[in-house]
């Protein structure tokens, strides 16, 4: 089930149901806080963070009977890494068709790290419009900021060591859902 | 990793999809309004044109301005250049003032090359067109267009109609589009086709007739007026009645192809108003995804410590 072709240990932390609760705890706070779903829209962040945000527009949905607007949000025009490392392709951006002027934006992605891809995500929005809030849900906080930025929803807080690598799988992506930690060279994936 | 380009014979499938790939989320935010992303800021590209164009040379300010890039616009005209200072001492010069990336224009085939090899400057080198070899970003948006309109250039059959002997558009069009796995067929009068065709990587044709039906684009290509007395072919009326698009020649296109030229068009030459501002054609579309491509160009040579591009040839690669 697991690959280990590295030799190195990994584990999982969260299991599909695990993360199938948490998704739905999530929704149920974001609609707590924002008292209900007006003005909300989720928009996430490539690659994972979109498949998370349709996953809890459709939470969201269920809960409140009416569609939530979602999409996603590219950040890598703003990303501040952008010359210490070759260029690259870039991911959708993908507003609904409302736009983000005046809405309660929520920002979705699967891991929180360094936070610096908050604040590129930060600049892009800023570029899209003006949002009357932004806040911020993550499957995973892992630690180590290195901005003043937190999350405003954590589906699991996870203490990690900096050379650890922390992959959530999702089955729209990677056929079947999960939270896996392991060694620097264990899991050969890109964390943000 | 390639840091210039030079050649459309020189990207990959994955290169030239990478670029079109990224010009279509980049043509998102022309529709936006803001229609500019702060990627580029600090570099400097200069366009450093030694022949007139108009659309070329504002479709890279605009697709450099809108990455925040600074541009500095070198034509040749009321330039040292004029003066006779060579292009080696025009391009010391450019690296001097710290250029990124120089897109250059040139009436002499190579001149891109030439100024990219020669160790006189240190920046991306983009080929805006030179002589009668080849205009690479023409060729990206044509690409883009007709993927947008034709879903994908796999097995499509694109018909390149006019003077190929002068024409870098395609030049450059024949080799993007055959690593796009798209057909191409040349239809021009023997005397308008360059020797050595039957060894490019395309069909070739003296009769348009025969051709309309199996195409799912045609481009026209600009019948070069200064040409016009090399008795390249007979008279203007003749060469229309033979090579030019009509009303009637675009009826029996299939219903799903498009109309396309590089422009600028000498309408009711090689195309009649009435196909040039008929819904098949996609000139004035050609010419804003032409924004779109070249930003995607700069972006992906510039953004980064490396270029994206690869540059890798395909094996058989030729030479045009």
């Amino acid at each position: 089930m697991m690959r280990s072709d590295s030799g190195s240990e990994h584990r999982e932390v969260l299991d599909a149901d695990d993360v199938q609760r948490a998704l739905t705890r999530i929704a149920h706070e974001v609609l707590e806080r924002n008292k209900g779903a007006d003005a909300l829209v989720l928009l996430g962040i490539p690659t994972r963070g979109v498949q998370l945000a349709d996953r809890l527009a459709a939470r969201i949905a269920d809960v409140e009977g009416t569609p939530v607007p979602h999409g996603s949000l590219d950040i890598t025009m703003f990303r501040d890494d952008l010359r210490l490392r070759p260029a690259r392709g870039l991911g959708r951006t993908e507003l609904p068709s409302g736009g983000v002027d005046d809405a309660v934006v929520v920002l979705v992605d699967d891991v929180l790290f360094s936070g610096r891809t908050i604040r590129a995500a930060l600049d892009a929005l800023g570029e899209l419009g003006r949002p009357r809030a932004v806040q911020l849900a993550v499957l995973v906080d892992r630690g180590h900021r290195q901005l003043p930025i937190r999350a405003d929803y954590v589906a699991k807080n996870l203490p990690t060591s900096n050379h650890e690598q922390v992959r959530v799988l999702l089955s729209e992506v990677d056929g079947r859902d999960a939270v896996v930690i392991g060694g620097g060279d264990a899991v050969a994936a890109e964390v943000s | 990793m390639t840091r210039h380009l030079l050649s459309a014979g020189d990207l990959s499938p994955d290169d030239a999809t990478l670029i079109l790939d990224t010009a279509d989320e980049l043509a998102r935010i022309s529709d936006r309004p803001v229609k500019k992303l702060p990627t580029l800021r600090g570099r400097t590209v200069v366009n450093l044109f030694f022949e007139d164009s108009t659309r070329t040379r504002i479709s890279f300010e605009a697709a450099a301005k809108r990455l925040s890039a600074d541009v500095i616009n070198f034509s040749a005209k009321g330039s040292s250049v004029s003066k006779g200072e060579s292009l080696k001492d025009t391009a010391l010069t450019l690296e001097a003032m710290g250029a990124d990336a120089v897109v250059i224009r040139h009436s002499a085939s190579g001149a891109p090359h030439t100024l990219a090899h020669s160790g006189w400057i240190g920046g991306s080198v983009v080929n805006a067109g030179d002589g009668t070899h080849e205009h690479p970003t023409q060729a990206l948006l044509d690409a883009f267009t007709m993927r947008r309109h034709l879903t994908s250039l796999d097995g499509r059959s694109v018909v390149v109609v006019g003077d190929v002997l002068h024409s870098r558009v395609a030049r450059s069009n024949v080799l993007l589009l055959r690593t796009l796995g798209a057909k191409v067929t040349l239809v021009a009068p023997p005397t308008l086709l360059p020797v050595g065709v039957e060894q490019w990587p395309c069909e070739y044709s003296y009769d348009f007739d025969s051709v309309l039906r199996g195409a799912d684009a045609v481009m026209m290509l600009r019948v070069q007026r200064e040409r016009m007395n090399a008795a390249f072919f007979p008279s203007v009326r003749e060469y229309s009645r033979r090579y030019g698009l009509d009303a009637e020649r675009m009826r029996r296109l299939p219903e799903h192809a498009i109309v396309m030229h590089p422009g600028p068009m000498n309408r009711g030459l090689e195309i009649t108003a009435e196909v040039a501002d008929s819904p098949r054609a996609v000139i004035v579309e050609q010419v804003k995804n032409g924004v779109s491509v070249r930003m995607a160009v700069l972006y992906l040579l510039l953004s980064g410590s490396d270029s994206a591009l690869t540059g890798q040839l395909v094996p058989e690669e030729v030479a045009l």
